[in-house]
C-alpha cells in the first residue's frame, strides 16, 4: 500500500514539476521584454566603464604621459607602443604613442599601471571600423584636453624630478637636504 | 480528353498551391519560432528586417543562398550532395494526402481539396516518415565527422523507436474511422473529434511526434551543447537550409496530422473549412515552440526508456481498450 501511495505521489509530483515551467514561460510571454533597442536607445554607461582609451592632461594642460612604458609592459596583448623623448626643461613625454584597438581587450591594466594617471579608459565603445588599420590610434587621436576621472591630479606636484621648479617644493615634501653641510 | 486535361490542370494548381503555402509557412514558422522564443525569454526576437521583422525569412534565404557550400575533406561526396533533399522531399510528398477542406464545386465538377485521396493514406504517411530517417542516418554518415555520426546514431535509434508508438497511436483512429484514407478519417469526426474519445492516444501521438521530429526535449540528434549540431553539423549554406526547411515543414505536417487524426480536420462552426484547417494545423507548431522554450533535454537512456517502457505498451493497451469498447458497444 505504501509503495502504491509513493507511486501516486511521484506521479503527481512529476506531473506538476513538468507543468509548472509551462506556467512560468507563459507568464513571461506576456511580460514586456527587457531588451534595450541599442542604436535607437543608448544607455548611459557608468563613468568607470572600460571603453576607448585616452591620454589625459594635467590641470596646467600639460601632457600627463611621461612615456615610462609601464602601460605597455602591463598590457597583456601588447597593443600599446610608444617612443619616449625628453623636453628642454627635462620633462619626459611620448614622441609618438600608438594603441592598436584591434588587439586591445579593454582590460584596464594599463590604467592601473599608469603612475601619472595619463592613460585612462572612457565609457565610449562605439569605435567599429571597416578597415583594421583604422583601429590603430596615434597620439593625436588619443590625446584629450581634460583630466579625465581625476582632473586635479598633477603627478609633478607629488613625485618625480622637479621640472620647472626647485627641488623640495613638491606638496608634502621636506626641503631638500644641503649636501654641503654636516648639520642636520 | 478536355475533362482529363482540366483535371490535370486542377491537380497542378493544387500541387503548386500546397507547395507554396507549405514552403512559405515553413519559412515564416522559423520567424514565428524566433519571435515567440524571444518573447518567452523577455527578448523581442528579430525585429530589424522590415516591419516587425517580417522580411527576416527572405533575408535569411538570401544569406543561405550566398553562403559558401563547404564539403568536408573525406566526405562521401555523392551522398553528401543528395541527402539534404530527402527530408523536405518526404515531408512535402506526405502533404499530398492531407485534406484541407470539403469538396469544392467548380463549373459542375467536384474538386476534392486534397491532392491525392489515397485509400492507404495513413500507411503512406508512416512510410514516408520512415524514409525521412535516411536524411539523418546518411547525412551524418556522409559528413565523415564524429559529431555528425554520433548525432546520426542517436537520431536513428530515436526515430526508429518512436515510429512504433507513433504508428500504434494511429491504429485506434483507423479502427474508429474504419478507413485509412485521411478524408474518411476527417468525415468520421463530423459529429465529434476523436480527441474526445481518444485523449490517451492523442497525448501518446503528441509525444511520439515530438520525438519523431527531434525537437526539444528530444533533440538528442542535434544536442547543440554536446554535438554542436549533430548530423547536419558539416552542412552549410543552402544544404543546411534544406535540413532546416525539412524540419519546419515536418512541424507543420505533424500539426496537420494532429488536426486530421484527432481534432476533426477542416470541420468547425462559422468559419470556412480551410480556415479551420489552418487554425488547427498551427496549434501543434506553437505548442512545440512553447515546449522548446520550457523543457530541458532528456538523456538518451531516458528517451529510450520513455519509448519502450511507457509509450509503446500504453499505445498497445489503448488499442486493446478501444477494440473492447467498440466490440461491447457494437
Amino acid at each position: 500500500m505504501d509503495e502504491r501511495n509513493g507511486f501516486l505521489k511521484n506521479m503527481v509530483q512529476g506531473t506538476t514539476g513538468l507543468m509548472e515551467p509551462f506556467w512560468v514561460t507563459l507568464k513571461h510571454l506576456f511580460r514586456k521584454p527587457i531588451t534595450e533597442q541599442y542604436p535607437e536607445y543608448k544607455r548611459e554607461l557608468p563613468p568607470r566603464a572600460r571603453g576607448r582609451i585616452v591620454l589625459t592632461r594635467s590641470p596646467d594642460k600639460e601632457e600627463r604621459c611621461v612615456a615610462c612604458q609601464l602601460c605597455s609592459a602591463a598590457c597583456p596583448v601588447s597593443c600599446i607602443s610608444m617612443q619616449s623623448a625628453v623636453r628642454q626643461d627635462g620633462r619626459r613625454y611620448a614622441e609618438w604613442f600608438r594603441i592598436n584597438f584591434g588587439r586591445c581587450i579593454f582590460c584596464g591594466l594599463c590604467e592601473e599601471a599608469c603612475p601619472t594617471l595619463a592613460i585612462q579608459l572612457t565609457p565610449d565603445f562605439e569605435m567599429s571600423e571597416d578597415d583594421p588599420l583604422k583601429l590603430i590610434y596615434e597620439k593625436h587621436q588619443l590625446l584629450v584636453d581634460h583630466g579625465g576621472k581625476d582632473p586635479d591630479y598633477d603627478f609633478y606636484k607629488h613625485a618625480g624630478v622637479a621640472v620647472g621648479r626647485e627641488p623640495g617644493t613638491h606638496d608634502n615634501e621636506h626641503p631638500a637636504a644641503n649636501p654641503k653641510t654636516n648639520f642636520p | 480528353m478536355t475533362l482529363w486535361l482540366a483535371g490535370f490542370a486542377v491537380l497542378l494548381v493544387k500541387l503548386v498551391l500546397v507547395l507554396a503555402v507549405v514552403m512559405a509557412g515553413a519559412a515564416y514558422l522559423v520567424l514565428v519560432e524566433r519571435k515567440l522564443l524571444g518573447r518567452f525569454q523577455l527578448r523581442y526576437g528579430p525585429n530589424r528586417v522590415g516591419p516587425f521583422g517580417l522580411l527576416q525569412p527572405l533575408a535569411d534565404g538570401a544569406k543561405m543562398l550566398l553562403k559558401e557550400d563547404l564539403v568536408p575533406a573525406g566526405a562521401d561526396k555523392f551522398l553528401f550532395f543528395i541527402i539534404p533533399a530527402v527530408l523536405p522531399m518526404t515531408t512535402l510528398l506526405a502533404f499530398a494526402v492531407v485534406p484541407f477542406g470539403t469538396e469544392l464545386t467548380i463549373m459542375g465538377q467536384k474538386v476534392p481539396m486534397v491532392i491525392s485521396d489515397l485509400d492507404v493514406g495513413v500507411l503512406f504517411v508512416l512510410a514516408l516518415s520512415s524514409v525521412g530517417v535516411y536524411s539523418l542516418a546518411l547525412g551524418g554518415w556522409a559528413s565523415n565527422s564524429k559529431y555528425s555520426l554520433l548525432g546520426a546514431v542517436r537520431g536513428v535509434g530515436q526515430m526508429i523507436s518512436y515510429e512504433l508508438p507513433l504508428g500504434l497511436t494511429l491504429v485506434p483512429v483507423v479502427m474508429m474511422a474504419k478507413s485509412m484514407s485521411l478524408v474518411d478519417i476527417v468525415n468520421a469526426q463530423a459529429s465529434m473529434p476523436f480527441i474526445v474519445y481518444q485523449p490517451v492516444a492523442f497525448i501518446l501521438f503528441f509525444v511520439s511526434a515530438l520525438a519523431e521530429i527531434k525537437r526539444t526535449p528530444f533533440d538528442l540528434a542535434e544536442a547543440e551543447n554536446e554535438l554542436q549540431a549533430g548530423y547536419h553539423m558539416e552542412y552549410s549554406g543552402m544544404r543546411f537550409a534544406l535540413f532546416f526547411l525539412g524540419e519546419y515543414v515536418n512541424m507543420i505536417f505533424l500539426g496537420a496530422l494532429a488536426a486530421v487524426f484527432f481534432m476533426g480536420g477542416w470541420s468547425g462552426p462559422v468559419l470556412p473549412p480551410i480556415v479551420w484547417m489552418l487554425i488547427k494545423t498551427s496549434i501543434m507548431p506553437i505548442l512545440l515552440i512553447w515546449i522548446r522554450a520550457t523543457l530541458p533535454r532528456l538523456r538518451p537512456d531516458q528517451l529510450m526508456r520513455l519509448c519502450w517502457v511507457w509509450l509503446a505498451p500504453l499505445a498497445l493497451v489503448n488499442i486493446l481498450a478501444t477494440g473492447a469498447v467498440m466490440l461491447l458497444a457494437g
